[in-house]
């Protein structure tokens, strides 16, 4: 059933659909008609479950990692200075081994201050050990929180579904609506090996030494590094049931690209346009969209980059002092590649400024005519 | 009635508190109450400190260190997700001291008492930041010596229990270990409401009060009968009820016998004395008023 709906519903339609039974959240705009959503199928009973209206996000994540860890399914949902506030339990969620599902739609960290959209916020909380995807659009979002629960609680470790303020959260579009009794199946009820029991009582979270801290830490990494594998295979089974299907990255049009453009999130959609523009001129340029960002796929993108000479990554966020992030992470991903690409900076969208498909043009037409390497990155400053 | 002392102990040997800590006394008598159907929520703090270095641990009910400033909020998610699955005859316990309920956790606690979620809230009171050293918090009292104010501690101590009364949860209680029936008579009351419940356990600390180590309960029943530490209840935010008629004895029975007021003069002694003589008469009024009710 195709229902026309923003990101925002779209996101607390799949968590209705997932059967999430303890949802903790804190409204801040743009997330907040997601927790007002939610909030409103709890109080008249279509969702069977708890609200937990909490005092701050930190709190929010507090409840939904001991609730996990009670043994339910559990979600919020925040944004920008939420997300920043719960800094500290995201790393305690990772490192309790709590599948926590959480949506964060991407708006500017102040100062100063501002709504839009813009990666920062969740890219900053890239080392806390959480998985992130980055969703182009309200059918992904929806899939995305699907999928992530499903790669969660597999591997034990926390997942996060980004999608952008406004260009996504509350952009209204036709969404396919998954079958209840389809998710059910692709998606059983939440068995946890080791919760909370008064009759088998342990102490979870004790001091543990040095060797001890590293070998959890070790082990958290291993069961990371086998999200790549598991998301590929739920994605799949997730295509098979629903008809849909989006990878861990998407290489459009790349086979003869001798440019090769890198996005993530809504910037993909206007990307994919430009580059159709691009190749009706007679340009030959391919896109590659990152949708999995932690953990980042490595082999995927270098399986899918070999032979490429030049790349253009465009980065809606920029880390202070040394430039875009997903940039930084693909260069590192392909430091030993043979290929030895030269791989530009862009940064556009940041503040949530538009980047329409002449922006992409350009960035694209401006790493066809660059010879050189460049190391640092290039600001897209149009009014 | 069966004594809560008879119960099974579920902090057991081998936890590793200072000598004579009134804190793990404490623990020991609400674990007691408890039962061994909960689970115990405790946050970095001195219980934090004595429950063990894995492998070894001496809590004997299911027990999770959360964060810091999240004592309540981790227990509200737990015994939410309790309710989730049916499992209505299990309690949850927060442990937080007082660093962690009166400063650092206090946004967290009035929105989970807000929310009149199903936990008991024990605040452990040792008057300062006792875990990290000796460091001033808002419940340290006036005048006392820590390692961050060491000329004396020139605000008075927060009342938390009136904070928790402004929140109209179903119940909140004083006690301390020298009253240990009177303490798991609380937790036992405690127990069989609904809502958020908040015990204020005053837990002396020999190393931080700077005192010998046997004097824990002594001190514990001085506080009490001094007037400074009032044994009372408030259902409701509104019902007070005194439950111990103190002998109103001098303060200084209380604070001479403790290194960290030590150096009071006469006019800070008295000025003590004012501060405790016109909280208890507010106090005896509030109680007084629903006195019919008892």
């Amino acid at each position: 059933m195709k229902e026309f709906m923003t990101g925002n519903h779209a996101v607390a339609q799949a968590v209705k659909l997932c059967r999430t039974p303890l949802i903790a959240a804190y409204p801040i705009t743009p997330q907040t008609p997601i927790y007002e959503k939610l909030s409103e199928w709890e109080a008249t009973g279509v969702l069977k479950g708890i609200m937990m209206r909490t005092e701050s996000e930190h709190s929010a994540m507090a409840s939904c990692i001991a609730a996990s860890l009670t043994g339910v399914r559990t979600f919020t949902a925040t944004s920008s200075q939420g997300l920043a506030l719960m800094h500290e339990m995201l790393h305690f969620a990772a490192g309790c081994r709590t599948p926590v599902v959480m949506a964060n739609v991407n708006r500017i960290i102040a100062a100063p201050w501002g709504f839009w959209a813009d990666h920062l916020d969740s890219l900053s909380q890239r080392d806390t050990g959480w998985i992130q995807f980055y969703c182009e659009n309200g059918q992904e979002a929806m899939d995305s929180v699907i999928q992530a629960y499903k790669i969660s609680e597999q591997v034990y470790l926390p997942a996060m579904v980004n999608l952008e303020a406004f260009l996504v959260s509350h952009f209204m579009e036709p969404v396919e609506i998954p079958d209840q009794d389809a998710v059910d199946h692709f998606l059983p009820p939440l068995d946890l090996p080791h919760k909370f029991d008064v009759e088998k009582p342990g102490f979870l979270m004790t001091v543990v030494s040095s060797e001890l801290y590293r070998k959890y830490r070790h082990m958290a990494q291993v069961s990371m590094d086998s999200v790549k594998d598991v998301a590929v295979r739920v994605d799949r089974e997730f295509k098979d049931v629903f008809g849909r299907g989006y990878g861990i990255v998407e290489p459009i049009a790349m086979e003869d690209a001798e440019v090769v453009i890198v996005t993530a999130g809504s910037i993909t959609s206007t990307a994919r346009l430009a580059i159709r523009s691009l190749r009706e001129q007679g340009h030959s340029v391919g896109l590659l969209k990152i949708r999995l960002f932690r953990p980042f796929p490595n082999e995927a993108l270098q399986q899918v980059l070999a032979g490429k000479k030049k790349i253009a990554v465009i980065d809606r966020n920029n880390s202070m002092g040394s430039g875009g992030i997903f940039c930084q992470e693909l260069k590192a991903a392909l430091v030993h590649s043979e290929d030895r690409p030269y791989i530009y900076n862009y940064i556009a969208g940041v503040g949530g400024t538009d980047v329409n498909p002449e922006v992409i043009q350009r960035i694209a037409l401006d790493a066809m005519e660059r010879s050189e390497p460049m190391d640092q990155p290039m600001w897209i400053m149009e009014e | 009635m069966v004594f809560q002392e008879q119960q099974p102990n579920f902090l057991r040997t081998g936890h590793a508190a200072c000598a004579g800590c009134g804190l793990a006394a404490g623990m020991k008598l609400v674990f007691q109450a408890m039962g061994h159907k909960t689970i115990a929520v405790i946050v970095p703090s001195c219980e934090g400190s004595i429950g063990g270095v894995y492998p070894n641990t001496a809590y004997g009910v299911p027990t999770f260190h959360s964060a810091f400033e999240i004592a309540a909020p981790t227990a509200a998610g737990i015994a939410n997700a309790l309710k989730i699955q049916g499992k209505d005859e299990i309690q949850v316990v927060a442990f937080a001291g007082d660093g962690g309920t009166y400063d650092i956790g206090l946004a967290a606690l009035s929105g989970v008492t807000k929310n009149n979620d199903d936990i008991i809230y024990v605040c452990l009171d040792n008057e300062a930041y006792m875990n990290t050293g000796i460091q001033v918090s808002s419940a340290t009292p006036s005048y006392a010596w820590t390692g961050t104010t060491p000329e004396g501690n020139p605000r008075r101590k927060k009342n938390i229990m009136e904070i928790m009364a402004a929140h109209y949860n179903p119940y909140s209680a004083t006690a301390t270990i020298g009253f240990p029936r009177d303490l798991q008579q609380k937790i036992v009351k405690a127990k069989s409401i609904r809502g958020t419940k908040f015990i204020h356990l005053l837990v002396p600390c020999p190393t931080g009060w700077r005192t010998p180590s046997d004097l824990a309960p002594e001190l514990s029943i001085l506080a009490v009968e001094t007037n400074v530490f009032p044994l009372y209840e408030v259902e409701d935010g509104r019902r007070y009820t005194l439950n111990h008629e103190p002998r109103s004895l001098p303060v200084q029975e209380y604070l001479l016998k403790q290194g960290r007021f030590k150096h009071l003069n006469e006019e800070q002694i008295r000025q003590v004395q004012m501060d405790v003589d016109e909280e208890w008469e507010r106090l005896k009024q509030r109680a007084g008023r629903f006195a019919s009710r008892k």
